[in-house]
């Protein structure tokens, strides 16, 4: 309703319609990963390990509210999620299982997951602020000089930019930079420093597709008949292109800034597990290697807000960036 | 076809080339000869390709039976094999004194089989899906298209990370797994193609003389979208070495022994300070395979496209 005041209704109405379509996917995606995960053995066994005593295992599974009916543990689960609580991990609950319950808060998940997202909100915003700040002018200096080389070269750099295998590209960061002349750490957290080389090996596709996304719509733009006009008035070209066509050309452009943003969520996955950077990528991994289904849960559930939220603000952009999709 | 003979009777027109509507096969092998770049690619692709295919006959040896005795070799080394005979390695050996080169050539069958057949299957898919959303509209657009919308909202790699952590790597559900996450793709093109061409006159013109649907469909709208189809297959190839590369060095995807480019990487991470080419030489080879998967695509499209085609048959 707030939106409808602001914007052209039609454009409130697009964006309520997507925030509901946004909610019932996140349902949707958590639901599948409950009865996924469900598939995948007894959580009770994986605490207690296979030494295990019958009895002990179906203490825990009744403690854990494993032996209700399937359909009381997902209303329970579904009631978690609106009130964001999904559970306990297995690997807190296992040095916990001796000295009972006094610190069961501290073993939600949902909170052991946020607290690693400012680490990852860090790497992936420095990302994509190197992307952006390289890419652009790469792409306007390429769309201002069609077919020249300096154009073609761009070209295939940003083609071998989405070509790399980002955690291969990491490892080989590591082995010059880290390694053989010891400029940056190897792996860690904390500093400036620690995030050059992972913002690195994750900044090149995005930087690929920005700068040919960048040209190409900023030479469909050049191709206008205004700029054409402006030229004709005398007024540079450089100066029309990055003045005018860029900003009108801004809403492929951001739509591919967005599309990259959720690409380096998902690279975050492999990068931090490579750097150790203390993010929701390297947790996610974590969890899923040693099985810790609620942590799971909860990693997933915060990746695919993110990427939810990310889509949210590009639909947002573009009435920023289209001023026919504001109010008149 | 036509074009091709055209040209050689006329060899200096291009208008020649551009009234006739198709091109042949001699054009566009002409045109490839005119780019060095991604004449490169094609080569490299056809070697990689017969590698992958012939690796049994081609490896110089088995990619499996470990020489703890001839571990990480650097590459170009000269060895005594476990049956006496002298052993050369081009990229050296693996910390189990396996072949690199040989491992890398099994490798691309892995990585190829895994992209090539999920391409297959999801383009297939996807495409019909799409043909069938854009031409009916309704009801099948309806839910052809939010099940397209779900799956683009969540990246396809977790997706595919969480299905396979639930399901288990291989080859046969990592094929599975990404035929069902990028099937979407394919729908999103030829659902936009056919809804521009469902009221195009030619279609009109076939619905007039009485063709069926599927006619109209398949025999009409289908055979154009083909170029534009093939191009995002191209891309997705590459997409998807890389998707597997990455599951399975993370170790979700395909499961060792089973000799695959991320596998050999991640691997190799381990000896990475002193056995540099355990995963130089791996990663060398899938950034040359999907850069020049990349170049080729982008090849194709613009010589597939009419407005753009006569600078490369010039």
């Amino acid at each position: 309703m707030g939106a409808g005041m602001k914007f052209n209704p039609a454009f409130g109405r697009f964006l309520s319609r997507r925030l509901i379509s946004s909610l019932v996917l996140l349902v949707i995606v958590m639901s599948m990963v409950f009865f996924a995960n469900r598939q995948i053995g007894d959580p009770a066994r994986m605490v207690l390990g296979n030494g295990a005593s019958e009895e002990a295992v179906l203490t825990l599974r009744q403690q854990m509210g494993l032996e209700d009916p399937m359909l009381e543990q997902y209303g329970r689960f579904l009631a978690g999620l609106a009130t964001g609580d999904l559970g306990q991990t297995f690997r807190f609950g296992m040095s916990n299982s001796m000295g009972q319950g006094s610190e069961v808060d501290a073993n939600k998940t949902l909170p052991i997951a946020m607290e690693r997202l400012p680490a990852t909100l860090f790497l992936t915003g420095a990302t994509i602020l190197f992307s952006v700040l390289v890419a652009l002018p790469m792409g306007v200096y390429a769309a201002a000089r069609p077919r020249s080389h300096t154009d073609r070269m761009i070209s295939v750099l940003s083609l071998a930019g989405v070509s790399i295998v980002e955690y291969w590209f990491a490892l080989i960061l590591v082995l010059v930079f880290a390694v053989q002349f010891a400029w940056l750490p190897t792996s860690g957290y904390g500093s400036f420093a620690h995030v050059i080389l992972p913002a690195l090996a994750l900044s090149l596709r995005p930087i690929g597709r920005i700068t040919q996304i960048t040209r190409s719509s900023l030479l469909d733009e050049l191709a206008k008949p205004y700029v054409r006009a402006a030229k004709g008035r005398g007024i540079p070209v450089r100066r029309v292109a990055i003045i005018h066509a860029l900003k009108n050309a801004a809403i492929p452009i951001v739509t591919t800034i967005g599309d990259e943003t959720i690409n380096v969520i998902t690279g975050v996955i492999i990068i931090e597990t490579i750097f150790g950077w203390p993010g929701i990528g390297a947790l996610t991994v974590d969890a899923l290697s040693i099985r810790d289904v609620p942590l799971v849960e909860a990693t997933v559930f915060v990746l695919v807000i993110m990427v939810l939220v990310i889509n949210l603000m590009v639909d947002l952009a573009y009435a920023f960036l289209n001023p026919r999709l504001r109010i008149r | 076809m036509s074009g091709a003979n055209q040209i050689e009777d006329a060899p200096s027109t291009v208008d020649d080339t551009e009234r006739d509507d198709g091109i042949g096969i001699r054009d566009i092998v002409g045109a490839l000869f005119r780019d060095l770049l991604v004449l490169t690619a094609v080569i490299y692709l056809f070697v990689l390709f017969f590698c992958a295919v012939f690796a049994n006959f081609v490896a110089p040896y088995d990619p499996l039976i470990p020489n703890i005795f001839a571990n990480r070799l650097p590459p170009f080394s000269v060895t005594a094999g476990l049956d006496g005979t002298e052993q050369f390695h081009l990229l050296g050996t693996d910390a189990l004194g396996r072949d690199v080169l040989s491992r890398l050539m099994y490798g691309a069958r892995a990585s190829l089989f895994v992209a090539a057949v999920s391409v297959l299957i999801s383009g297939t898919l996807g495409t019909l899906l799409g043909l069938l959303a854009g031409y009916y509209g309704g009801r099948v657009e309806t839910i052809v298209m939010r099940a397209v919308d779900a799956f683009m909202a969540v990246p396809s790699l977790l997706i595919a990370l969480f299905v396979l952590f639930i399901i288990g790597g291989g080859l046969v559900n990592m094929v599975i797994i990404f035929a069902l996450v990028r099937w979407v793709v394919y729908a999103r093109l030829a659902r936009g193609i056919t809804l521009s061409l469902r009221e195009s006159s030619f279609v009109e013109a076939a619905r007039a003389i009485g063709a069926s649907n599927a006619r109209i469909m398949f025999r009409h709208i289908l055979p154009n979208m083909m170029s534009p189809i093939l191009v995002l297959a191209t891309l997705e190839v590459a997409l998807l070495v890389l998707a597997e590369a990455g599951l399975s060095f993370l170790g979700f995807g395909l499961l060792p022994p089973e000799p695959s480019w991320g596998l050999m990487i991640a691997r190799g991470r381990e000896y990475m300070r002193e056995a540099w080419w355990m995963i130089t030489f791996p990663g060398l080879a899938i950034f040359l395979t999907t850069l020049s998967l990349n170049l080729v695509a982008n090849w194709l499209r613009t010589i597939m496209d009419p407005v753009q085609r006569w600078r490369w048959l010039m």
